[in-house]
């Protein structure tokens, strides 16, 4: 792995990435259920998180997608470490003015995410696989597969909801930064469709963190 | 111009350097940055002291040796510029100015301000050159060629490899500079001929001297002093995934 080029590192932390960027759009689209955006909405939820824990094909792709995260954790470590080692001394003057921005920062933000996930997990992934209990609140007994209520609860916690948003906030960042460097990274450079990437990137990486954080904003004004 | 100059000295290789404080009284503006150091160093003989070490050769932006990072840029704040045509007038008076040397792994500091920067030759070596005969010169347009290939290969090609990317980079990443060499062969018909071999050699050549990855953050590209262009760096991967999957098992 440390020994593999370069290019061949960046490439598969890009595709590993853009299958993150993907998986992410799923991910919120189910989440919108928990507000009350349809009459039914606690339904469908209850639906889509039915077919997302029994369905063998989502088995499946569950399996890729922890290896995706895996590989994209791994490679991103080994990729700043050698870089880091690439330049012992540093400036005395450091004047990355002309550094893309959230590009220094991918490392932290990505350390950030990646506790946050491990928090995710402990709440909702593992209480599905039976590992951890299911968090106590005001509702009564939740079923291991009822996450609508789970989600009710730990929104309703402000502590909770705050760290949430604010981790959305720098998933973001991630992200704006993440999307046109993918497309670099594999070689997709072009003087037309470039700036509609870029475009495309920034918004995403509005957009998508926004459409989480509602939920969890629901919560605290309602 | 008052100056106040804070430049890094370093005696040699081995030995530790830091950094030492000048103030200079008569900077003219007109002055390239080089004709101001050449002027300290013109007073620190007379005081009998050792003259700053930095390099340069043309001193008309061609030859790619003056590099210096000044005040957290490589050249200097001026854009397209090498420092050798960087003029004083950009500075204020009064101002204090940091010069340091290309901070990287794979260039090693010799003295002051004078690095090593043979890497790039090395990674040249691996495989910056074409092997096809091209005989004499030819009958113009015998060889049919794009304008647009034509223009975008001279572009990559007017690359003077002074390692301003490298300095430039928050990674100390080659890529611009390795990227613009395969290029300039790469959009060629004579570059075809190694294109695959090329490419990978050259990288594997970058990755084992040590130089960092890219991550796309850009600042190459606004820091070099000739404008070349990150278009490069993604070509360049292109050629490497074609030649990986289509090329030969060995380089
Ligand atoms: S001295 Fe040759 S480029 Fe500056």
């Amino acid at each position: 792995m440390i020994k593999q080029s370069s290019l061949t590192k960046k490439f598969i932390m890009a595709f590993a990435g853009i299958f993150l960027v993907l998986f992410l759009l799923v991910h919120l689209g189910i989440n919108l259920f928990i507000l009350p955006i349809t009459v039914n909405h606690q339904e469908i939820f209850g639906q889509a998180v039915q077919f997302m824990t029994s369905n063998p094909l989502v088995k499946v792709i569950e399996i890729v997608l922890f290896l995706t995260f895996l590989i994209h954790m791994v490679y991103g470590i080994i990729l700043q470490i050698q870089n880091w080692i690439a330049r012992p001394k540093r400036y005395r003057r450091e004047g990355w003015s002309q550094t893309s921005f959230f590009s220094k920062f991918m490392i932290h933000t990505g350390i950030i995410i990646l506790i946050f996930l491990v928090i995710h997990f402990i709440n909702f992934y593992f209480v599905k696989l039976g590992w951890t209990a299911p968090p106590t609140g005001q509702a009564p007994v939740l079923g291991d597969h009822d996450f609508y209520h789970m989600a009710v609860n730990l929104f309703s916690n402000t502590t909770y909801a705050v760290i949430y948003i604010v981790l959305l906030i720098l998933l973001g960042f991630h992200l704006s930064h993440a999307f046109q460097s993918a497309f670099q990274s594999l070689g997709l450079n072009h003087s037309k469709y470039t700036p509609i990437i870029r475009w495309l990137g920034y918004a995403y990486s509005v957009i998508v963190p926004l459409g989480f954080i509602c939920i969890p904003l629901y919560f605290l004004i309602f | 111009m008052k100056l106040r100059l804070k430049i890094w000295r370093q005696p040699n290789a081995t030995e530790k350097g830091k950094f030492a404080t000048y103030d200079m009284d008569n900077v003219s503006p007109e002055m390239s940055f080089l004709e101001m150091l050449d002027s300290l160093n013109g007073t620190l003989v007379e005081k009998g002291e050792m003259p700053v070490a930095f390099e340069h050769d043309c001193r008309e932006g061609i030859c790619g040796s003056c590099g210096l990072y000044i005040n957290g840029h490589p050249h200097g704040p001026q854009k397209l510029a090498t420092t050798c045509h960087l003029y004083m007038r950009v500075f204020r008076d009064g101002q204090t100015i940091v010069v340091e040397p290309w901070r990287a792994r794979p260039f090693p500091v010799i003295r002051d301000l004078i690095v090593d920067r043979t890497s790039l030759e090395k990674i040249l070596v691996a495989g910056g050159y074409i092997s096809v005969d091209t005989g004499q010169a030819a009958e113009s347009n015998t060889t049919k060629i794009q304008k647009e290939n034509a223009d975008e290969s001279y572009d990559s090609a007017v690359c003077i490899g002074c390692g301003a990317c490298v300095a430039a980079c928050k990674n100390a990443s080659a890529m611009l500079f390795v990227s613009a060499k395969v290029s300039q062969f790469a959009l060629l018909p004579q570059g075809k001929v190694e294109a695959k071999r090329r490419v990978q050699r050259m990288v594997a050549r970058m990755d084992e001297l040590g130089f960092g990855n890219c991550t796309n953050s850009y600042a190459c590209e606004a820091e070099c002093p000739k404008g070349i262009k990150i278009t490069n760096i993604a070509r360049m991967n292109r050629e490497f995934w074609k030649a990986k999957v289509c090329g030969q098992k060995t380089v």
